[in-house]
């Protein structure tokens, strides 16, 4: 919903924010949700180094979020069910404004910013029913919602930007939840698919696994500079059938899934939270918080090497590689050789680790 | 102390919150794991001896057993080297049915990969372990080999590669990852970040074994009241399903008391009552669930197994205000 302070604010802060840019919040590379010792919430931008570059008291727990492409702005989701969004402002540390979904529609978890930032594409889906649904945001007007449409599955969650800047890749996770709770009404029938849609919504590909794996629900994506999407999943049948949590595609192909050996598999308790491409885009990696591990693959979709982290989740690319972020508050690096220690701050991170 | 002024001020103060449980760490290593990878090292190179003497089923059940029973003290652990390691040595639950497949295969066709151990231990996980050996001996299928045949020389394979493994992973745990736990908050760890990150760590894998024992010990052939799934007890072909489910127990008891570095007496008291149940079960494999009192008293049972794990939760990780991890409780 758009107040005349809101919109009064997010146009001072647009006519301001080009020249201060990202640089007004202290130049941070990441952005993360994480809870305090006390039980309360913050976003923090963080440093490629792991340092602290600007914290925002959060009133609820965040899930992943959208920073703006120039200015020090984002957009914090709930977690599921999502009954709100948040446009922060990371200069001052205030909560700009919140961002209701349309009536019936619950936010997802995830979004991104496209039109060079003037429009904020947020994942929703249907309380009842879980049907996929985008809507449009108008950053300039002070967020007021300006469209929508099908994300042409169940249960989307995330959603990337494609490199040539008009494409979008989603995550259709395929379960069907209980619209008070996150229950799962569905999971015998699910049916998840990874589907690139127009910026207005168009359906431009759709693609499913083998019947064996549609239980393995599509969640998480990262996207690589030529265009390569890696996908993450999370197994919703039986325990320990140890099947892939991680596939590569690239669009008029057939997507490769990326095993592990049987034990390493089965390690990853059959869930990937995270994923991400490493900054040089040879590997992709994928993290297990039930599995306390990351898992290292080749671009290609080869097994590279196991990294082992209690509760690790948060997963971005670093200059050394990977960064990955935990419930303990650690973030290490991993590259080439292995993981490294980088910082510890007292907080425990959320799953996601958001690069600006 | 001058170490301590050296570290960030973030790092030292978690390495002081944590100095009164590091003492535990060394007592979970030195009194429980590391004695218990030696020990199943020793036994499982036992039952590779005794396989070389007589291979036959009747003749290599009780070193399987004893080789079973050391590995219940360490086989919950998946930390370490026994993130992976532990399904070298007991590949279960088995959702695919890999076990069967890959020990029905072999024996078809006499695979000679028997023969070269550098080649067996590149066999699938399923494939070897104790599960594996399991099958052939007591499997009515397989178990009646003779000395001179194909089954004889799988049972040293299995017995030989267990026996590789133990001491591969007895050593991974002493010379590797034991120094890592113990070294927690050191410059290159990456592995622990501070010390309090280890009796975290601990801690969550003596839980994690209760609910294994709980969940899928019992749970899995427990099914639902409709269906039982009696087949899908653990060690039930060799019929130690329960004696898993109590040494497992006993195990995760253990551990909790060294990390705690004192008796937990209402967690004692409520594996006194887990040995109690575990007298009343009749059928050691779990096969009698079919019938509504032996699944009630299987009930109590897991009950019980629960009890203990709450029992440990306030006896030991409320006072460390330890707790399961944070993404680890809810995905998304």
């Amino acid at each position: 919903m758009t107040t005349r302070r809101g919109f009064l604010a997010s146009v001072l802060a647009a006519s301001a924010a080009p020249r201060l840019g990202w640089a007004a919040a202290g130049n941070p590379a990441y952005l993360a949700a994480a809870q305090l010792g006390d039980g309360a919430h913050v976003l923090l931008g963080l440093t490629a180094s792991g340092a602290e570059a600007f914290r925002v008291a959060l009133p609820a727990r965040g899930h992943a979020g959208a920073a703006h492409p120039t200015r020090p702005e984002a957009v914090v989701f709930a977690r599921r069910p999502g009954y709100f969004a948040l446009v922060i402002d990371a200069a001052t540390g205030r909560v700009r404004q919140q961002l209701t979904p349309p009536a019936g529609h619950q936010f997802n978890g995830h979004g991104v910013y496209v039109d060079g930032g003037a429009t904020l594409l947020t994942v929703e889906q249907a309380a009842e029913g879980s049907a996929g649904f985008v809507s449009l945001w108008d950053a300039a007007s002070g967020y007021s919602r300006i469209g929508g449409f099908e994300t042409h599955g169940i249960g989307p969650h995330d959603m990337r930007l494609m490199p040539d800047g008009h494409t979008l890749v989603v995550a259709n996770g395929g379960i069907e939840t209980d619209a008070g709770d996150r229950t799962k009404l569905n999971v015998r029938t699910m049916k998840p698919n990874l589907a690139y849609l127009s910026r207005d919504g168009e359906l431009l590909g759709k693609i499913e696994l083998d019947q064996e794996l549609r239980r393995n629900s599509i969640r998480h994506l990262a996207v690589r500079a030529d265009g390569l999407v890696g996908f993450a999943m999370q197994w919703e049948g039986e325990p320990g059938m140890g099947w892939p949590l991680l596939g590569l595609h690239r669009r008029g192909e057939a997507p490769v899934l990326a095993q592990a050996p049987l034990a390493d598999e089965l390690a990853m308790n059959g869930y990937a939270g995270s994923i991400a491409f490493s900054a040089d885009g040879r590997e992709v990696a994928i993290t297990s918080p039930y599995g306390g591990r990351l898992h290292r693959f080749s671009a290609g979709g080869a097994f590279v090497a196991a990294e082992a982290r209690q509760d690790i989740c948060g997963l971005a690319p670093h200059p050394d590689g990977f960064i990955a972020s935990d419930g303990f508050g650690g973030l290490i690096t991993i590259g080439p050789g292995g993981a490294r220690p980088l910082i510890r701050h007292d907080l425990s991170w959320d799953n996601h680790i958001v690069t600006l | 102390m001058r170490l301590l002024m050296r570290l960030p001020l973030a790092l030292s103060a978690a390495l002081a919150l944590a100095a009164p449980a590091v003492a535990g760490v060394d007592e979970a290593l030195d009194d429980h794991i590391l004695p218990g990878f030696a020990g199943f090292a020793e036994a499982a190179g036992a039952m590779a001896e005794a396989a070389r003497s007589d291979c036959t089923a009747p003749a290599l059940a009780e070193a399987y057993h004893s080789a079973f029973d050391a590995w219940l003290a360490v086989g919950d652990l998946r930390i370490g080297p026994s993130e992976t390691g532990a399904l070298e040595i007991a590949f279960w639950p088995d959702a695919r049915g890999f076990t069967q497949k890959t020990i029905a295969g072999l024996i078809r066709s006499e695979n000679p990969v028997v023969d070269d151990p550098e080649a067996f231990s590149e066999l699938s996980v399923a494939g070897r372990g104790l599960f594996a050996l399991e099958m052939l001996l007591f499997d009515p299928a397989y178990k009646d080999y003779g000395t001179e045949s194909y089954g004889c020389r799988l049972a040293q394979a299995l017995t030989g590669d267990l026996a590789r493994q133990a001491a591969a992973l007895n050593d991974a745990w002493r010379s590797d990852f034991a120094p890592v736990m113990r070294t927690a908050g050191a410059p290159e760890n990456a592995r622990f970040l501070s010390p309090g990150e280890v009796v975290q760590a601990i801690y969550t894998q003596v839980l994690t074994s209760l609910d294994i024992t709980a969940q899928s010990r019992l749970g899995r052939p427990m099914g639902t009241f409709e269906r039982p799934r009696p087949a899908r007890a653990e060690a039930r072909r060799s019929g130690r399903s329960l004696r898993n489910v109590v040494l497992a127990t006993d195990a995760a008891v253990s551990l909790a008391e060294a990390l705690a570095g004192r008796d937990l007496p209402e967690t004692r008291a409520a594996l006194a009552r887990v040995h109690a149940a575990a007298g009343t079960i009749e059928d050691p494999a779990f096969g009698d669930l079919n019938d509504p009192g032996a699944r009630f008293r299987l009930e109590v049972l897991q009950q019980k197994v629960l009890a203990v794990r709450s029992a440990i939760e306030q006896e030991l990780g409320d006072p460390l205000g330890l707790s399961a991890g944070f993404n680890s409780q809810d995905g998304d």
